[in-house]
């Protein structure tokens, strides 16, 4: 215990939010940094950020409503990607316009109000995290791992499934699209909100004022995208208080007891079917609203958007977070879409924009063979062109190497009490029953 | 502090209460749990075998067998951990056979473990709130809405109190925020104990409260179950050590192969020929 | 956990009898309608006879990749997700092999090691088949099978060993990750597009007579019966007469058990490896050899299915996974019949849901999994 406190002596003792700053503050400068030394255009800049932000926010919600399922309660889901999509395309077949309004469409909607798919699919998803939890949540940690991802993978070939590419629901012809999707024919995301707020023009306005102030041509793009990703990142904070809230009463209190062990929350009259179906619904039905705020931005869906992969993208956030912390479950989130999910893509952006795309050889072998001639170059530019495989097998490698050194995560050994007052010291008790808080 | 509940059990009335919510000693039947020709099979092994006895109010009555005699099955049938075969229990009157172990639980008959089962990542302090019953803030949507979270706090407010009090008369209070991970075999018993009692149980069945315990804990623990007893308590305990059953039950209950061997007093127990054959033959 | 998940299922039993009731119920509806549908006419025989041959075949390949996961389920108690893509590992392996028999000297080296990314190196046009190149087909089988045996003691001496004091969860978690890395870094060596292997030059078929039609037996179906009937009853012989068979099923039933009498532990989980790395890489390989095309997430999408079979056997029985094997392949491929046929495989994940809900411990064994 003598000298310098270590950098992980550090680091266990700051606080949690502290942490998120710095990593936050660190990933921001990083990429602004960076594209400043390649010379990106400030159009380009924003942008990258924007989509930065984007990533960061829907992992970090992914995160959090994984969390509660696994890190509280210790249900092994690993069908998230089911949710996401029954919420999307709930909102989907509900908001789009009938043929009727829009017959050049491939499929038509029932043209409801885009609020109420949006509540829509995240009932559904509810619904469906209900109807999935009524038999399985009785099975052990694997099986339930199991059949969440083969119930995923049946939602998938379901959506995919021609013969209910189309139907008629209501009296009125609609449909799942089956491998072609389906397209919002409605207004993007911040067209419809700003006309739903009754602040369109102000907004142009804004945007065209952005525009000529930092000489950016066609501002509007760029500007939607920054401001709906910040948007999401209000909806992150939204997503925080609500499961800090579940996580710090005699509800969550519950649920980590059941993490723990069962059968000792049985044995203290708990009925702990009823909570973990309860976990189970509210996580489904958030995992439906990010599926909703994320694809209905993408302006279309298609199955294959939610292959069992995506699911495993938000363990490996939750995981490098630490599962059990809501806090870890954001800054996982955060360090999952910078590092793993962007960082990628857009290291490859970068050097290809210092270097040039060069001539990538077609085959692993054209690119190993000039090796023997001592000759790099062509290996590296297969690994620039192939950069979306490495990058998975990069994620695998973390997630073996932290199940190794730090299965934990980041924050997962820091224990959030689970109590709806502060339990760090005994309450001063004045003959009045005053508590101090 | 606020100290609500009266004692207002036989004997003792001196001595601090660690009811849970609702306070007060509890208040049973003559005879709380009966269990009548209980049955239970393991694929081709009969585990219990017709076993019947009944306990009284505010006694506390001791389960011995050797290895193997099904007294864990049977502790396991009467809580709602295993289903039950064939025959009956029924707790304060009413028929709890087959229920859930948390219906059970619920009425007022609550079981320790064996292995002591602390919730290891969670502290002390959050064990034991964890056990009350009648949690407004279980409710996930009082715990959540604006308007409701602040008598959720208000409760929680006023259990932390009772929690506290309870981690005095059980003097683990400086382990509060400690891990239940962290502490020893026998704190862990001591906190298995505190824990069932803030569930405000009519009766207590204890699986091996004693085992693994140093002496100086288990004469303490020992103290704790006398205490609760004059309270009004009622104990059933597994218990592997003789002596300790004969010393400090007023009732044996003795199985033996699944089945009910001899059911008496101490002294009746062990003058018992079948008993000292089945039982202490090896060891006497 | 045995007495638990006896209690669990008993009560599951007790309470949802009526659903256990419906299932069944189900179940008799749709062998009436199928027998109507024969009788009527509404169904040809030969049709229900080219399915459930279909069937079979998916079902070996299915079985033999499952003893294998079925072992380390048993053995190291965990779900082990990277073992679809120690089929596809196995495959690739083989393939590469079997291309560079055949087509050395003639091709392009790099184009043979690669089973053809990219080019028109295919194994149709290089000729490859069980009739025309026999031992190339050996050979890269062999391989397949050697192959896979290191990378399964590879990945288990870096990967899991570190963890074997773990529990089953964080193991499987790992697992997942070797998943990815494996999966991907195949895609990257290897290219993800999707490859023919073996055309009908090389592969003949007959058409036999049954009933009301013909139902078509190529070579390669020959060849994937006899070599996986072949290796299950290698393994039978192995599991129920060596001394490493008996330590073997003593450590499935009992890990404890098996420390405390004396079984040298982690010589039995790498036998398990051996054995079960083996099959999974033949497996792989007569996937390919019978599917006739090569692709990198071929054994990922087979996967949940062997799950499915080794889930059904009950999980530690080989004979299990085998009969589970044929059972989910000839439900996937007999559901045509009820389902459109994108749905196939999901009928075989419907009816592996079931099976856990219902009978989580395997529908053959009554013995304890856990």
């Amino acid at each position: 215990m003598s000298g310098e406190p270590s950098v992980t002596d550090k680091f266990e003792t700051t606080p949690d939010w502290q942490i998120v700053a710095v990593v936050m503050g660190i990933i921001y400068l990083a990429y602004i940094v960076s594209g400043f030394l390649i010379g990106f255009p400030l159009r380009g800049q924003i942008n990258a950020i924007g989509n930065l932000t984007f990533y960061v926010a829907v992992f970090a919600m992914l995160s959090l409503a994984l969390n509660l399922h696994w890190g509280y309660t210790g249900l092994f889901n690993i069908g998230v990607v089911a949710f996401m999509a029954i919420g999307v395309y709930t909102m989907a077949v509900l908001v789009k316009q009938p043929l009727s309004q829009d017959p050049t469409a491939q499929i038509g909607g029932l043209g409801l109000p885009i609020p109420v798919g949006m509540a829509a699919g995240v009932v559904v998803a509810t619904v469906f995290g209900l109807i999935v939890s009524l038999p399985a949540l009785r099975l052990r940690a694997d099986y339930l791992a199991i059949v969440t991802i083969a119930f995923s993978e049946i939602m998938r070939f379901t959506f995919l499934e021609t013969s209910i590419k189309t139907f008629t629901l209501f009296g009125t012809e609609t449909g799942l699209g089956g491998g072609s999707g389906l397209v919002f024919n409605v207004p993007a995301p911040i067209d419809w909100l700003t006309s739903a707020l009754y602040v369109r023009g102000p907004y142009l306005d804004f945007v065209g004022w952005f525009g000529t102030t930092l000489g950016i041509g066609n501002p509007k793009a760029v500007v939607d995208n920054l401001v709906y990703s910040i948007i999401l990142v209000l909806v992150v904070v939204a997503f925080y208080w609500l499961l800090q809230r579940i996580g710090r009463s005699p509800f969550g209190r519950v649920l980590k007891a059941i993490r723990e062990d069962e059968d000792v929350a049985r044995a203290l009259g708990k009925d702990t079917d009823w909570f973990k179906m309860q976990s189970f619904m509210v996580g489904c039905g958030l995992m439906g609203l990010v599926g909703v705020l994320w694809m209905y931005d993408q302006g279309a869906i298609n199955p294959n958007n939610f292959r069992p992969r995506l699911t495993f993208y938000a363990w490996i956030a939750l995981i490098i977070g630490g599962a059990g912390s809501n806090t870890g479950s954001v800054l996982g989130g955060a360090i999952f879409a910078a590092l793993l999910f962007q960082g990628p893509v857009y290291a490859k952006n970068l050097v290809t924009t210092a270097v040039g795309s060069g001539s990538a050889p077609q085959t692993f072998a054209g690119a190993v063979a000039p090796l023997g001639n001592l000759d790099p170059g062509p290996f590296a530019y297969y690994v620039l062109g192939n950069i979306n495989q490495l990058q998975i097998v990069f994620m695998g490698v973390v997630l073996i190497w932290l199940m190794h050194n730090r299965p934990e995560g980041l924050l997962g050994h820091r224990s959030e009490e689970a109590a709806a007052v502060d339990l760090t010291d005994r309450p001063v008790v004045s003959d009045g029953g005053e508590v101090d808080e | 502090m606020s100290e609500t509940a009266e004692s207002d059990a036989a004997g003792d009335a001196e001595s601090p209460s660690v009811a849970g919510l609702g306070g007060g000693s509890p208040d049973m039947a003559e005879y709380p749990l009966q269990v009548e020709d209980l049955r239970k099979q393991f694929g081709g092994i009969t585990a219990v075998d017709g076993v019947s006895f009944e306990i009284e109010a505010g006694t506390m009555t001791g389960l011995i067998g050797p290895n193997g005699a099904g007294k864990s099955t049977t502790f396991n049938c009467i809580t709602g951990m295993y289903d039950p075969d064939g025959g009956t229990v029924t707790f304060n009157g009413e028929d709890v056979t087959g229920m859930d172990p948390h219906d059970i639980a619920q009425r007022g008959l609550v079981r320790t473990f064996q292995i002591a089962r602390e919730l290891s990542d969670m502290t002390v302090l959050e064990n034991m709130m964890l056990a009350p019953k009648g949690q407004r803030g279980e409710r996930l949507w009082q715990s959540v809405l604006p308007g409701t979270r602040d008598r959720v706090i208000e409760q929680e407010t006023e259990l932390v109190e009772q929690v506290w009090d309870a981690l005095e008369f059980f003097d683990i209070d400086h382990l509060a925020s400690e891990r239940a991970g962290n502490l020893s075999g026998g704190q862990r018993k001591l906190l298995e104990l505190a824990r069932a009692m803030l569930t405000d149980p009519d009766m207590l069945l204890l699986d091996e409260p004693f085992a693994g315990v140093n002496p100086t804990l288990e004469a303490r623990l020992l103290e704790h179950v006398h205490e609760l007893r004059k309270q009004g308590y009622t104990f059933l305990i597994v218990e592997h050590d003789m002596d300790l059953i004969m010393n400090n039950c007023e009732r044996v209950i003795v199985m033996h192969q699944g089945k009910l061997l001899t059911d008496g007093t101490p002294e009746e127990v062990r003058s018992d020929e079948e008993v000292i054959e089945a039982y202490l033959g090896g060891q006497a | 956990m045995g007495v638990r998940d006896t209690v669990n299922r008993g009560r599951i039993v007790a309470i949802e009898r009526p659903d256990v009731f419906l299932v069944w119920v189900l179940g008799a509806a749709l062998v009436v309608d199928l027998l109507w549908g024969l009788a009527t006419g509404g169904i040809a025989f030969s049709t229900l006879a080219s399915n459930v041959w279909d069937g079979i075949m998916r079902g070996l390949v299915i079985g033999l990749a499952g003893i294998g996961l079925s072992m380390t389920y048993s053995i190291l108690n965990f779900a082990n997700f990277a073992h679809g893509d120690y089929i596809t590992a196995g495959a690739f392996a083989g393939w590469s092999v079997t291309y560079l028999i055949t087509g050395f000297g003639e091709y392009d080296l790099g184009a043979l090691v690669l089973v053809g990314p990219k080019s028109n190196v295919t194994g149709t046009i290089i000729g490859i088949g069980v009739v025309s190149t026999p031992l190339a087909v050996l050979a890269g089988l062999l391989v397949a099978g050697a192959a896979t045996i290191a990378l399964a003691l590879l990945v288990d001496r870096y990967v899991y060993r570190p963890l074997r004091d773990e529990g089953g969860i964080t193991l499987l978690i790992t697992s997942i990750g070797v998943a990815f890395a494996l999966r991907y870094l195949i895609a990257f060596v290897f290219d993800s597009s999707t490859r023919t292997t073996a055309g009908t030059t090389g592969n003949p078929a007959v058409r036999l007579n049954f009933v009301d039609g013909t139902v078509r037996v190529s070579s390669h179906d020959v060849t994937l019966v006899v070599v996986s009937v072949g290796l299950m009853l290698g393994v039978h012989y192995l599991l129920q007469r060596t001394k490493l068979g008996k330590a073997m099923r003593a450590m499935a039933d009992n890990e404890d058990l098996a420390r405390v009498t004396g079984i040298p532990t982690e010589r039995v989980v790498r036998s398990t490896w051996i054995i079960g790395g083996g099959l999974t890489g033949f497996a792989g390989f007569m996937l390919v050899l019978w599917k006739e095309t090569i692709r990198f997430n071929d054994g990922w999408l087979l996967l949940l299915l062997i799950f499915a079979a080794v889930i059904m056997g009950g999980i530690g029985s080989i004979y299990g996974a085998i009969a589970g094997g044929l059972i989910i392949g000839i439900v996937a491929s007999t559901s045509v019949i009820w389902v459109p046929s994108g749905l196939t495989e999901a009928t075989a994940f419907l009816v592996m849901i079931l099976v856990l809900l219902f009978r989580p411990e395997g529908i053959f064994s009554g013995r304890s999994t856990a």
